[in-house]
């Protein structure tokens, strides 16, 4: 495998298709958009068979030197950036089929958005150029201000016009950080820049300018508000697309910039990160929970699981970051999943209050049997792929600091809380409106998104060491760059003496980390 | 002497040319607009040759007031470029009221903003730029009849002889008190302690320098004469003379004032901020396409200014390539303005029946949407490219605190950039119907293959012009 470009053959597929898109009808495009989708899903299922799972850090390296002058077209993957490209080219799919039927304006360019969309997301995991992210990473505002504008409910030119200039806000003292990060250290490559000591008094201003970009892509109480707003007006695809993969680029900055360029700012800086989680899982909970509009409960819910995200990533250690990584997976599929279990009743009603609702279960038992799946996935129940992100994560924060630790799980009981009431109310309850009555059934289009939805919940919460094993040396990478960095935790944990049955796995753990710190 | 007149070719062409062309409109009159048209064309393509055929000398002429160089190269380059598309586009719009004199007037213009760019003394840039404010005005109210165009003529006219004064002002202060007109010359005084008198002088100097590039705040002429003056002649405003004015700025604080850094930086700071600013600010509320490109064009001479503040070479280069870039970007943008045509053939200017645009005439909104995220420089469009520029030498000249200032101020610019590309695609079309057809294949042509080339085509050209820019900026280090 090695030598053949498959990385920027992942790019060409959509990209091309993109542009076919423009230019053919309507039905041709869904029919190109689908193709391309699946074409890069393969490529990125080749990938993750390909790839060497405790081997090289960077895998699949594409370097062309010189052709943009200052900085260079260079790809590579680690395990994080593997597992998000392939959560990506699983859910673009899935996107193309929901919006199948209901998208009837302007097809080519809707596909022609979303398979820019796609070779934007995968692009920014595929990145190792420090200006080549940037431009990947400003390039999704392009598609997705189209998608939210063009195709979006009553509010949509609102609703885009924040999601862009919010964004973009965050954005360009991101740019001037990178920029200054340059100039320092002489290289736009960012393996070198991740090995690169930058000085303590720069990298709290670096790490500063990172944050303001990164906690509103993530997006981070209290710069949260363009979310509900963006994902209430976008069209049932871009919604998931939006909640499925653009959130994880907030969180993916921390983890490849900020935590291991400026380990010691964010040692500093934790508390920031800390608190504004701490806030951000209690009170969107509480949110959501008083909702009326269903897309803006699981909006809500979003920023709740991101918080968790955030506080996991800064608590340092090897549980936390992992369970952080899954939790970004899982909500990948799961919020994705509940935007489209909405968008498959809005199709239906026209409505999105949660009131119109109720007694689903009676007449459409296959769709409540999925929605509670992915109601129990969000939840975090056990067996499901919510349950091992957060218990992962919260087992990490809990060495670093018991009062966040308390916190978060709070979040999680509210999680509960809400993620049921908003279930009961759809679903459950006396059947009792007419045009309720006549909702039928999921269709054999519907089925089709929601198996694999399913599947892959079910997957990572059973066994969850198939995505964890290709993460877990880069994890640990960035746990030994940040090991100087990090403050003592208040638990005062004190390993016991293993049992002799669990030695194997201990020695599994134990070379799989060689494999990653060389 | 005879020597130096086989330096300054592309200016003799352009003088015999623009005289050729002057005289077969007066002989052969204003109906031969293919014959007229062909000969400023060929003036035009002739210079620009001329100009790559003197590439790569580094010499002065005339007892060293003008100079020969591959910077005054580059900027007539671009000079020649934007004027040859003005031209081109002419007729059509003009529709049979097409005269000679607007070719004629064209190419004086560019050899006023030729000499501009290459001059190192200040008799040659007033010279220059007299050669070029004095077509201009009569460009601006080359529609005689209509009562905009005579109005930014005149408006342009008055304050722009205000702004000479200025100018001369500033000069005659500049040559008191260090006895020389010679960009070297000041700069060796400069270079020495600083008087009040000399101090007066930059500051004319740059207060009239910024009138010519538009700068805030002698800006308020721009709105005005850009939506009064005929389309074609405000494209010709837009693009040549912002270059011509741009680079004699820059030849004048890097080559003149160089020395003397504190004098001109603050200021030079100050007018690039409340460009920026006050360009993207006052852009919000027009209902006018052309004023909204005159603001736009406000707002990046402030991006440019930004590179020019640091005073580095990497900042000079920054400059040349936004200016070639923006240069594209806004005749296409402003072609795209042309194509805009009711049933009846009327231009139409008023943004809001810009409304649904992307239903009716999908080739040219897109179009005009790549050109709007490119001047808000959004990646991965190429306006992006140049922005990075400018940002990034202000950060190596240690003038931070003017990048992140520069660059949070661009997202007020980024609204109305996309107000436009919400208008064009969000809205419901407007009653104003905008049929196809009628422009030349010239126009469409230019309009693809600039919009092309500003989508992410452009990055590979990245070390095209980094060579050029560079080898051009190094002339004055």
């Amino acid at each position: 495998m090695s030598g053949f470009p498959i990385l920027s053959l992942m790019l060409a597929v959509p990209a091309v298709a993109s542009i076919l898109c423009l230019f053919t009808g309507d039905k041709t495009a869904r029919w190109v958009a689908l193709g391309a989708t699946l074409v890069t899903f393969v490529l990125g299922c080749v990938l993750w068979a390909n790839f060497d799972i405790g081997g090289a850090q960077w895998q699949f390296q594409e370097l062309h030197e010189g052709i943009f002058g200052r900085f260079d077209y260079a790809l590579g993957i680690d395990g994080m950036a593997l597992m998000l490209i392939m959560l990506s080219v699983f859910l673009m799919p899935l996107c193309i089929l929901a919006s199948w039927e209901s998208i009837k304006s302007r097809v080519g360019l809707y596909m022609s958005m979303f398979l820019v969309m796609e070779v934007v997301m995968i692009g920014v995991f595929m990145a190792q150029d420090l200006l080549l992210f940037y431009i990947f990473f400003e390039a999704g505002l392009i598609p997705m201000y189209f998608i939210i504008g063009i195709w979006g409910g009553a509010n949509r030119k609102y609703a885009a016009f924040k999601f862009f200039l919010y964004t973009l806000l965050g954005s360009v003292l991101m740019l001037i950080a990178m920029i200054a990060m340059i100039a320092e250290a002489g290289t736009t490559d960012i393996p070198t820049l991740l090995n690169y000591d930058f000085p303590v008094q720069m990298q709290t201003w670096l790490w500063l300018a990172f944050f303001a970009s990164l906690a509103v892509k993530m997006p981070m109480w209290p710069v949260h508000t363009w979310l509900p707003d963006a994902h209430v007006q976008a069209p049932t695809a871009g919604s998931m697309i939006l909640a499925g993969v653009l959130l994880k680029l907030g969180a993916y900055g921390f983890l490849r910039f900020m935590m291991p360029m400026f380990p010691d700012a964010s040692g500093q800086l934790m508390w920031i990160v800390f608190a504004l989680s701490m806030v951000a899982v209690v009170y969107t909970s509480l949110v959501a929970l008083v909702q009326n509009d269903m897309k803006k409960l699981i909006a809500y819910s979003s920023v709740a699981h991101m918080a968790i995200v955030t506080a996991g990533l800064f608590a340092f250690n090897q549980q936390g970051i992992e369970g952080a990584l899954i939790i970004m997976l899982s909500h990948g599929v799961v919020s994705a999943a509940l935007f489209f279990c909405v968008g498959v009743i809005y199709d239906r009603l026209h409505t999105r209050e949660i009131d119109r609702y109720g007694g689903l279960a009676v007449n459409m038992p296959a769709y409540a049997l999925f929605f509670m799946l992915f109601t129990m996935a969000s939840i975090g129940l056990p067996g499901t792929s919510g349950f091992v992100g957060e218990f992962l994560s919260l087992a990490g924060i809990y060495e670093a600091s018991s009062v966040v630790a308390f916190v978060c799980t709070t979040g999680i009981i509210l999680g509960a809380a809400y993620m049921l009431y908003l279930y009961r109310r759809v679903v459950f309850g006396e059947l009792t409106k007419d045009d309720v009555k006549a909702m039928p059934d999921l269709n054999a289009r519907e089925w089709t998104i929601m198996v694999p939805l399913a599947a892959v919940a079910l997957w990572m919460g059973v066994y969850p060491e198939s995505f964890l094993a290709p993460m877990r040396g880069d994890v640990t990478t960035v746990v030994a760059r940040l090991a100087p960095a990090k403050p003592a935790g208040d638990a005062h944990l004190a390993a016991g003496k293993p049992k002799p049955a669990a030695a194997h796995g201990e020695a599994a753990h134990g070379s799989s980390h060689a494999g990653g710190v060389q | 002497m005879t020597a130096d007149l086989a330096l300054i070719w592309p200016e003799l062409i352009l003088t015999i040319g623009g005289l050729i062309t002057l005289m077969l409109g007066t002989f052969m009159g204003d109906r031969q607009v293919g014959i007229y048209q062909l000969s400023a064309l060929l003036t035009l393509a002739a210079a620009a040759a001329a100009v790559v055929a003197l590439f790569g000398i580094e010499t002065t002429v005339f007892s060293g007031t003008l100079s020969v160089d591959s910077f005054g190269g580059f900027a007539k380059l671009l000079i020649y470029a934007a004027s040859f598309v003005c031209i081109v586009i002419a007729p059509r719009f003009f529709n049979g009221a097409m005269r000679a004199e607007y070719p004629t007037l064209i190419l004086f213009a560019a050899l006023g903003m030729g000499i501009m760019a290459s001059s190192r003394d200040l008799m040659t840039l007033y010279v220059g730029l007299e050669l070029n404010s004095l077509a201009a005005y009569v460009l601006a109210s080359f529609m005689r009849t209509d009562e905009r165009s005579s109005e930014a003529g005149l408006k342009y006219f008055v304050l722009g002889a205000l702004a000479s004064g200025m100018l001369l002002y500033g000069i005659s202060l500049l040559y008191g008190f260090s006895g020389t007109t010679d960009f070297a010359g000041i700069a060796k005084v400069l270079g020495g302690e600083l008087n009040i008198g000399l101090i007066f002088g930059i500051v004319f100097v740059l207060a009239g320098l910024g009138f010519k590039i538009s700068a805030v705040p002698f800006h308020m002429w721009t709105p005005d004469v850009y939506e009064g003056a005929p389309t074609p002649v405000t494209t010709f405003f837009a693009t040549a003379p912002k270059v011509a004015a741009m680079a004699l700025m820059t030849r004048v604080v890097i080559d003149a004032m160089g020395p003397a850094v504190g004098a001109w930086q603050q200021i030079v700071i100050f007018l690039s901020l409340a460009s920026i600013i006050l360009g993207a600010v006052g852009a919000i509320g027009q209902k006018n396409i052309k004023r909204l490109l005159a603001y736009s064009s406000i707002n990046n001479v402030g991006f440019m200014l930004i590179g020019l503040a640091g005073g580095t070479q990497q900042g000079v280069e920054a400059v040349l390539t936004y200016l070639l870039v923006y240069m594209v970007t806004t005749l296409g943008a402003f072609l795209v303005v042309l194509q805009l045509r009711d049933a009846e053939g009327n231009q139409i200017e008023s943004i809001p029946a810009l409304a649904g645009l992307s239903q009716r005439r999908p080739g040219l909104a897109a179009a005009m949407a790549v050109f709007m995220y490119s001047l808000a420089g959004i990646p991965p469009l190429f306006g992006f490219w140049p922005k990075l520029l400018v940002f990034w030498a202000a950060v190596e000249a240690n003038l931070v605190p003017l990048a992140v200032a520069g660059i949070v101020a661009s997202v007020i610019g980024a609204y109305y950039y996309i107000a436009i590309i919400k208008i064009m695609y969000f809205d419901d079309k407007s009653d104003t119907e905008i049929p196809k057809g009628g422009g030349t294949i010239v126009e469409d042509a230019v309009i693809t293959a600039s919009a092309l080339w500003l989508s992410v085509i452009g990055y590979l050209f990245i070390p095209v012009l980094a060579v050029l820019s560079a080898s051009a900026a190094a002339v004055l280090f």
